[in-house]
């Protein structure tokens, strides 16, 4: 096939309902990457405040972030996918492949993200943190006015880098049968048009989807880049 | 006695560092604590603000022993002294003002204009009133200290603990924090002072006690400390740093 001919297909490939179907297929990509990002952030911090705490009652919680975060981030994404994809099966919960998609994905991240935060975390002075116990500062407020924002200079970079690894592994997703921009990749090229034209507009969605997000990632950097605690703690790249 | 420690005991692990404390001072006295290095003095400063819990004794303020083991206690006895540490322990996320005046706003829910400006007053008062908006990092160590001094005092606290308010100062710096402390020392706040620096120790306390092997071993005024130390570890340790 040349190069004229390829051209020639472009308004066969790019009908309404194929385009409708890539819009819609880009759609759940940015959903479970979106998903995945804002429940990793909030549940990897639980995680790694778990796995951080000494306090006696919180023990069971902290055996379990560990278990967790250890074994997680050493499984296949597409591993712990099938397994909860034939584990709702054999349970007898009757999940949406979307939902099975959304539940694994979030699973995997929260591990992940849990592991930059705790170093994150880790990378704050104890005695910042004595000097906010000492002025009666509670846990929250020690979190939120002294921990965190050391923090997130040191979590930011590699957090941003794993956002846009995590948006490609989604791609896993297809394979539980979700409709996301690879699947709907391959349900048009076994409709007989040209897989390089199908898979070069699915490249050029997921660079639109991922490009934003590193955008905005570099820009916090920048902007708490120009806090001054962060220039000596900030590692050499 | 307003501070009363008695019998303190505390240890990192096996080590035992504090091993039956007991001081007492009282209302706007200032005590300044003076011994070797790794004598304990910054554990004792730990141990009376509940950084380190003591393993045995008491420590009381104002007749009110603190339970360390009850956080209402604690917190309690924590709104009613203030710690500048021998780091400073300035938060590095804040600029110089909002050091000063984050916990009296955001814990004890004081007016931010009335804080703000007792603050930008005491920081004047130091020399930094053109630092407000500096970082930690942007700033000299004896600047440093002067901010964690303001710090310490926009809480307004009855009992103050100073840990080597001078070891990490070139020798020009040690008169400028000196000289806060100076100040301050007229408005009849207890003090509980850790220094090396012997001519500023009899200058300004109503006592010194010299502390070594977890205990305090002798305390009196400056002149018996200094020229007529009554034990012989006192004697030995003051002959010790007068002939460097
Ligand atoms: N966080 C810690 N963990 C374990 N041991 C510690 C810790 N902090 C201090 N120590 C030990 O406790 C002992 C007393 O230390 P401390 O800091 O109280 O001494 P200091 O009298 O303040 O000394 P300096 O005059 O050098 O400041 C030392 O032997 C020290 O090594
Ligand atoms: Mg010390």
């Amino acid at each position: 096939m040349s190069f004229s001919d390829l051209l020639g297909q472009l308004p066969r490939v790019f009908t309404y309902y194929n385009l409708l179907l890539l819009g819609q297929a880009a759609l759940t990509t940015l959903l479970l990457s979106a998903f995945g990002c804002i429940v990793g952030l909030v549940f990897g911090l639980l995680l790694a405040l778990a796995r951080r705490s000494h306090a006696r009652l919180l023990l069971p919680l902290k055996a379990f972030a560990f278990i967790y975060v250890e074994i997680l981030r050493r499984v296949p994404f597409l591993v712990t996918l099938m397994l909860f994809f034939f584990g709702s099966q054999v349970l007898g919960f009757d999940l949406a492949p979307l939902t099975i998609a959304l539940i694994s994905t979030s699973v995997i991240s929260t591990a992940f993200v849990s592991e930059i935060i705790r170093a994150g975390l880790d990378a704050v002075k104890q005695s910042q943190i004595e000097a906010a116990t000492v002025m009666n500062f509670g846990f929250w407020q020690t979190l939120r006015l002294v921990v965190l924002p050391q923090a997130w200079p040191v979590i930011l970079p590699p957090i941003f880098s794993y956002f846009v690894l995590f948006i490609k592994d989604t791609a896993l997703a297809s394979q539980a049968g979700v409709l996301e921009l690879v699947q709907a990749g391959r349900i048009l090229t076994t409709k007989g048009f040209s897989a390089f034209i199908v898979f070069g507009a699915v490249l050029l969605l997921y660079f639109v989807i991922s490009y934003p997000l590193a955008r905005l990632g570099s820009h916090l950097e920048s902007r708490l880049g120009v806090s001054r605690h962060s220039r000596a703690r900030r590692p050499i790249s | 006695m307003y501070l009363d420690i008695r019998g303190l005991a505390a240890r990192y692990h096996e080590l035992q560092v504090l091993d039956g404390i007991d001081l007492s001072i009282s209302r706007g006295e200032i005590v300044s604590l003076i011994g070797p290095s790794g004598s304990g003095k910054s554990t004792l400063l730990r141990a009376v603000t509940g950084l380190l819990p003591p393993e045995r004794g008491t420590v009381s303020i104002g007749g009110e022993e603190i339970d360390y083991k009850d956080r209402r206690s604690l917190r309690a006895a924590r709104s009613r002294l203030a710690i500048v540490f021998q780091q400073y322990n300035l938060f590095g996320n804040m600029t110089v003002l909002q050091n000063a005046v984050v916990a009296p706003v955001k814990i004890r829910g004081r007016s931010r204009a009335e804080v703000e400006a007792e603050a930008r007053d005491l920081l004047a008062r130091v020399g930094l009133g053109d630092k407000l908006d500096a970082y930690p990092d942007q700033l000299s160590g004896g600047q440093q200290q002067r901010v964690a001094i303001v710090r310490a005092l926009c809480l307004k606290p009855e009992i103050l603990l100073l840990d080597e308010v001078t070891s990490a100062l070139d020798p020009e710096r040690v008169s400028e924090v000196l000289d806060t402390i100076r100040l301050l020392a007229a408005e009849h706040i207890t003090m509980l002072i850790v220094s090396h620096e012997m001519s500023f120790v009899r200058d300004v306390s109503h006592r010194v006690a010299f502390m070594a092997e977890g205990r305090v071993l002798e305390i009196g005024p400056p002149e018996q400390i200094f020229d007529a130390p009554q034990v012989q570890r006192t004697r030995d340790f003051i002959d010790k740093i007068s002939r460097k």
